[in-house]
């Protein structure tokens, strides 16, 4: 609660920090940034003036969308330089909201588990999918949320798995899903499965599972199952979306910061500045498919 | 007697200083030496273990018998069985050059694609394959090296008391080339109980895979610690075996005189 009041403090503040640089103010930057520590001038940051940014590589759909590049590339690869996705858009909001122009921003690719590995980090804030828990928050500092996320699971149209309507009903299939996830977690403590679940490093190995039919089901996100259903497979389907593991929270996606790091109360800021005016929402609208629906499995 | 241990104390103590006096020694400490996720995790992955020991033992006792096989082809003379000798040194070239890891991936989540009925598609199975196919290569040119390491007199002498060339291979070269490199077969099965660590990228949960979830879990590397002891726990003995084997082979040879 405490971060949320200093965050909900900070919102004016920043506010006017970013008034003031759209005006095009000619004061020095410490000058005008004064003794907030979000102001631009006053944070520390990987490359001094500059917003470096990590996350995966590949960059999937649909967190990052827009033609490949940069060491982003292949087939189901996006540069996280477009400014396009709804991970990709979030995460130039929040440079901006920070006081950054699109130009000072840069992108590293950081495998997921390099995200919280003890050391000086080579990124400022690290986003690709990363779900909160307070396990997790022990080992790295994790953002508030951008974003409240279901998992779901997609199969093969056809299948048997397909026409399972309750939670019940999927104790006795087969599962996978990539390592890492809470996902994972879901597959353990809510779908309880009766198979050994099957844990894949990326999702394309678990892709290929389910189209081997190593694997009945496959359990990620839902924007991501939505986009494998659709796009990546050609005869998949969405069988639902599954209850959160902790029944007494929604299951959120955070962004990672080296643990203690002052730009932790900066990012949470701009987060809730952003939620505040409605830019998150809109980003959500216009990256996240508003007709994605899935029943949900109870 | 005196100097080793001298020496050795100061070395050890040096690099323990040096490593726990580190800057960034608290944050590696936390994140690689937690206690409390150490015993919260060891139970899973001691279980996920199991699977490892199972793949190690079925794995190996395919591989005594598949690499002999192929060092018995390779070693077959004559031009007739030229063909049979290319293909032996072409897989044993193929298997030996690629890395483990591709062989497993590839076996386990590309052979079941092919949706071909009474071909299981269990990722296990074809990880266990894969190993099999990877060790047997590098186990058969073991055995090579002891078939060719028994003198060609014993070979002649059998022949000439009316042993066939089957004969002579099963009752009098391979018995022999079997004992001289059993220690040298040992250290390829040690690598073995490591290597089962990559049926992981297959999608199996073993003791890798679930020190990896436990990891992501925690955002915390000391799961990988558990599992490291638990392949030690394994490893260790058979090492030390495989050493008392190669110096009582040793003091043998010395007290028989010859070489």
């Amino acid at each position: 609660m405490r971060t949320r009041a200093v965050a909900m403090a900070l919102v004016t503040v920043l506010a006017a920090a970013a008034c003031g640089s759209s005006k095009g103010t000619t004061a020095s930057p410490a000058g005008s940034a004064g003794s907030n520590p979000c102001a631009k001038g006053n944070l520390t940051l990987v490359t001094p003036g500059q917003l470096t940014i990590g996350t995966d590589n590949p960059a999937f759909d649909p967190y990052f969308q827009g033609p490949t590049g940069h060491e982003w590339k292949g087939q189901f690869n996006h540069d996280p330089y477009n400014d396009q996705g709804f991970e990709d858009a979030t995460a130039y909001a929040v440079a901006e909201q920070l006081g950054f122009q699109k130009s000072d921003v840069n992108w590293v690719a950081v495998p997921f588990n390099n995200s919280y590995k003890p050391g000086p980090k080579n990124f400022d804030f690290y986003l690709a999918q990363v779900s909160y828990s307070p396990q997790r928050a022990q080992g790295a500092d994790l953002s508030d949320s951008y974003y409240d996320v279901q998992q779901a699971v997609v199969a093969l149209q056809g299948t048997p798995i397909a026409n399972v309507t309750t939670l019940a009903g999927l104790k006795s299939y087969r599962f996978g899903t990539q390592i890492g996830t809470t996902s994972y977690d879901v597959i353990k403590s809510v779908i309880q499965p009766t198979q050994s679940t099957q844990v894949y490093d990326t999702l394309n190995a678990a892709l290929q599972a389910l189209k081997n039919k190593q694997i009945d089901g496959l359990v990620v996100d839902f924007p991501t199952a939505y986009y494998m259903a659709n796009v990546q497979l050609s005869n998949g389907t969405v069988v639902g979306i599954l209850p959160s593991a902790d029944s007494g929270s929604k299951e959120h996606f955070s962004m990672v910061l080296q643990k203690g790091s002052p730009l932790t109360q900066c990012v949470n800021g701009a987060l809730s500045a952003l939620r505040a005016d409605g830019t998150l929402a809109q980003i959500q609208d216009r990256w996240l498919n508003q007709a994605a629906h899935a029943p949900n499995l109870q | 007697m005196a100097t080793a241990v001298i020496s050795t104390v100061v070395v050890f103590t040096a690099i323990g200083l040096a490593v726990v006096n580190s800057p960034g020694w608290p944050s590696v400490r936390e994140a690689f030496l937690n206690g409390e996720i150490f015993r919260a995790s060891f139970p899973d992955i001691a279980r996920a273990f199991v699977l490892n020991i199972k793949i190690f033992l079925v794995a190996e006792a395919v591989i005594l018998v598949f690499a002999l096989a192929i060092a018995v082809l390779r070693s077959l003379p004559g031009p007739v069985f030229f063909p049979i000798r290319a293909i032996a040194i072409i897989y044993t070239d193929v298997f030996r050059g690629v890395p483990t890891i591709l062989v497993v991936t590839m076996l386990a989540l590309g052979v079941p694609g092919l949706q071909l009925t009474g071909i299981p598609v269990s990722a296990v199975f074809w990880a266990a394959v894969g190993l099999i196919l990877v060790y047997s290569a590098y186990v058969a040119e073991v055995y090579r090296a002891g078939i060719e390491s028994v003198h060609p007199s014993q070979e002649a002498a059998a022949r000439s008391l009316g042993l066939s060339r089957l004969q002579t291979l099963r009752y009098v070269i391979v018995p022999q080339a079997v004992r001289r490199v059993i220690p040298p077969l040992l250290n390829d099965f040690i690598g073995l109980q490591k290597d089962t660590a990559l049926v992981a990228f297959a999608g199996p949960v073993e003791a890798l895979r679930q020190a990896g979830i436990d990891e992501a879990a925690n955002f915390n590397f000391t799961p990988y610690v558990c599992t490291a002891v638990l392949f030690l726990a394994l490893t260790i003995p058979l090492t030390r075996t495989t050493d008392w084997l190669i110096a009582r082979d040793r003091r043998r040879r010395a007290a028989s005189g010859v070489a």
